[in-house]
């Protein structure tokens, strides 16, 4: 036995043992890789492919230059000291007279955020170009209308040259570009969406930690009771979550109204006078209690999963060890019942944190989240560059708090079941 | 063990679940002061039930437990002072094995150095001072064991429990095992209350055994007596090997009495479990303690058998006949110039004394 091996050891044939080893293996994944093909199909198509799209789109503003191609390029001439020469006046004429009305309706629309005015000037343009047969086209252009005299629009197409932007980003927290390309905050009136960021993380929070608070005790009576037990108390608590959003949260607006069931208890019992009935509808106390209704499934499947695998043995271990039952559930419990833990509150911060229904349905004014807005700008404004940038900043967000997260707990201690 | 005071004291204890079913009834058991006593029986004969009504995990349903003097019944499982190592161990899987063993510590507030002292002593004592740092899931099973010994140990208990600690080991991690336990047991001189369903681990290790069957102690004394001199049909089948033969009392003379068999044949044993002529009996024999053609020497008990089977095991060669109706006697004929001459199917003369064959109840 006091051969030494030098060089790789190889089978009985001479094969080195590595290659052979990699033969014999090859069937076994590519067997493997076949069977995860429909889903990686799927899931590119579905998912990986939507949010690529979704991460350009919040950066992407090469639309206007291919709508306004030669005159982008006459506009790099000009020296942004007086009006522009009839050259560029020239060509941005042939080019709005020459367009499809949609290329340019779609066009105005991102012009108009740089600078409002420019949607409604092009219209008329378009409208009005036709009638004029021949140059010079810059007096003409400005009897149109005067907002070809003003440098200010002028000088909002420097802000639209680049074929990326950052000023979705910008908008997503109220700041925004000024003609000059210099970032600024938005009028005092228009700034919605940091408000709106913080609250979202306000209700994500608190209905992660209502649903814990809530979900601890249910998933450890559910954990210790014997099976037929358990099951049926399993059932109560999946029940709601197999009866349809819409309906729960509609008994919920019934419930929680201002002359809703719980308001005319309490003024039934007369804990509360007639007038002052609690406002529990349409605000964030709304949202936050449907939500935390909803969500607290997400938290209790985890939760009793984790904890079904902790042996009782421990508790009874602590006891017989001379520790109170509260330091016992302190010490010995609680740390091992923390992957549950971990992974009901990541599932339940996430879907909350991206929550649009309920917020919409019972939130009110002060109840929206950030979802809502994602959904308003979606189909009524049809922004879609700032959905896309509100959307990368949810996901940029929860990214690095999974990081935070695998800094401090270590993902290994997530466990679904 | 002559110390008549009873240190644990178990007082006319019932239990049951479902109010239905009593799955200890009516448990009358003294265990003195540093006495190794062990609980065997067959999963669900209420062995465990017991103890954990001893650790306070359960509460009995009637009666009363003592231990020191001081009915325990209302007292929480943490305020017993009562050490116990559990079925695989329960060590906490989040803590170090210096922070398992300082936790008993720790919760009666001891001052740190102490605590330090403490743990190093009991790590020594299970010869694992070197695995303080490491977590239990980076031991084998037998240093889990281990550590779970010190920590039922480590804050000096009364009393220690064992709830078959050694089942999750192989057999022979299991077998030096036992060693240990009962030298750790001899060397402090704790009182143990030990639950196996292993009768090997029973013999070894305890002072006395008290065998549970149905919810009840079927016997109660030291593992020799339990062997020899089994007083019913249940002990004698539990403990150790053994021939039953099924008959009727024929008749009763003094200490012995003749039973029998259906075939005819009458068994002269000694009377144990029978009261009356005319009782169904189960006589109980020991292979070891049967004669094969044995041409001299005084038995009361000879018959005609026919060797059904032979099965070679080294020094021994265990012997299937079929004798007094019986075809699943067993006879340990030992390894020497007279057993290897046996063949299948061929005649023998069986010959035991009437003082190793126990008349019992019916079984």
């Amino acid at each position: 036995m006091n051969e030494t091996i030098t060089g790789p050891i190889l089978t009985t044939d001479g094969i080195p043992l590595k290659v052979s080893l990699q033969k014999s293996e090859k069937r076994n994944k590519i067997r493997a890789f076949l069977l995860v093909v429909p889903l990686l199909a799927f899931i590119l198509v579905t998912f990986l492919i939507p949010i690529g799209d979704m991460l350009l789109r919040s950066v992407d503003d090469s639309y206007i230059n291919t709508v306004f191609p030669k005159t982008f390029k006459e506009y790099e001439k000009w020296d942004r000291q007086g009006l522009p020469s009839e050259e560029l006046y020239k060509t941005m004429f042939f080019e709005v007279k020459e367009s499809e009305g949609y290329a340019i309706g779609k066009a105005s629309t991102r012009m108009n955020y740089a600078k409002s005015g420019w949607k409604s000037l092009l219209k008329k343009s378009k409208r009005k170009f036709k009638k004029i047969e021949e140059g010079p086209y810059k007096e003409q252009m400005i009897a149109i209308d005067k907002k070809w005299a003003d440098m200010e629009y002028w000088k909002a197409i420097g802000v639209m040259v680049d074929a990326t932007t950052a000023g979705y980003y910008l908008n997503a927290v109220d700041l925004k570009y000024n003609v000059d390309k210099d970032v600024v905050w938005q009028k005092e009136n228009r700034r919605i969406y940091n408000q709106t960021w913080v609250k979202t993380f306000k209700v994500s929070i608190l209905v992660m930690f209502f649903c814990l608070m809530l979900g601890y005790p249910i998933s450890y009576l559910l954990s210790t009771l014997p099976l037929k037990y358990s099951n049926l108390l399993m059932i109560c608590v999946l029940l709601p979550f197999w009866t349809s959003l819409l309906v729960r949260t509609v008994a919920w607006m019934v419930m929680l109204q201002q002359k809703g069931v719980f308001n005319n208890l309490l003024v039934m019992s007369h804990i509360i006078s007639d007038e002052n009935r609690f406002a529990l509808m349409y605000n964030e106390t709304a949202t936050i209690i449907v939500m935390t209704q909803i969500l607290l499934p997400f938290m209790v499947l985890p939760l009793y999963s984790v904890m079904k695998t902790i042996s009782p043995n421990y508790m009874r271990a602590a006891l017989n060890l001379g520790a109170s039952p509260l330091h016992a559930f302190w010490k010995v419990y609680m740390p091992n019942s923390i992957p549950g833990i971990s992974a009901g509150c990541m599932l339940v911060f996430i879907l909350a944190i991206g929550y649009y229904i309920t917020p919409e349905l019972v939130g009110g004014k002060d109840g929206q989240m950030i979802g809502n807005w994602i959904a308003y700008h979606l189909k009524t404004t049809l922004n879609w560059g700032l959905c896309a940038a509100l959307g990368a900043i949810l996901l940029g967000v929860l990214t690095v708090l999974y990081w935070v997260y695998n800094k401090l707990v270590g993902i290994e201690n997530i466990k679904l079941g | 063990m002559t110390t008549s005071e009873s240190f644990v004291k178990f007082d006319k204890v019932d239990k049951s679940y479902d109010g239905e079913v009593l799955v200890v009834k009516d448990l009358n058991l003294d265990i003195p002061k540093g006495e190794f006593l062990t609980m065997l029986g067959p999963s669900g004969s209420g062995k465990t039930t017991t103890l954990m009504m001893l650790a306070g995990f359960e509460t009995p349903t009637g009666g009363e437990i003592y231990l020191d003097g001081e009915a325990i019944n209302k007292i929480p499982p943490n305020k017993r002072g009562i050490g116990m190592v559990f079925q695989n161990y329960a060590l906490f899987p989040h803590m170090t094995v210096n922070e398992n063993l300082a936790f008993p510590l720790e919760v009666r507030k001891l001052n740190k150095s102490d605590i330090q002292d403490k743990v190093k002593k009991a790590l020594g004592m299970v010869e694992l001072g070197e695995f303080g740092n490491r977590m239990p899931l980076q031991l084998s099973g037998g240093q889990q064991q281990r550590v779970a010994l010190a920590r039922a140990l480590v804050f000096e208990p009364r009393l220690v429990l064992m709830d078959e600690p050694l089942g999750a080991l192989d057999k022979k991690l299991r077998e030096q095992m036992q060693y240990e336990i009962k030298h750790i047991h001899e060397n402090i001189g704790i009182t143990v209350v030990y639950v196996t369903h292993d009768q090997s681990e029973a013999l070894t290790m305890s002072n006395r055994i008290a065998v549970f069957n149905d919810g009840k102690i079927q016997q109660i004394s030291s593992p020799d007596i339990l062997y020899e001199k089994p007083e019913n049909a249940f002990v004698a089948n539990f403990i150790g090997e053994n021939n039953q033969l099924k008959g009727k009392v024929k008749s009763i003379n003094g200490k012995n009495c003749i039973v029998t068999t259906d075939k005819g044949d009458e068994i002269t044993s000694l009377k144990i479990n029978v009261n009356a002529v005319g009782d169904s009996s189960t006589v109980s024999l020991r292979p070891e303690r049967v004669e094969i053609n044995a041409s001299e020497g005084n038995f009361e008990n000879s018959f005609e058998a026919k060797v059904k089977e032979l099965i070679y095991l080294g020094d021994h060669i265990r012997t299937r006949v079929e004798v007094c109706g019986n075809d699943q006697f067993i006879v340990k004929v030992p390894n020497s110039y007279k057993g290897a001459n046996l063949k299948e199917g061929t005649s023998v003369k069986l010959s035991w004394k009437a003082s190793d064959s126990r008349a019992l109840d019916l079984g």
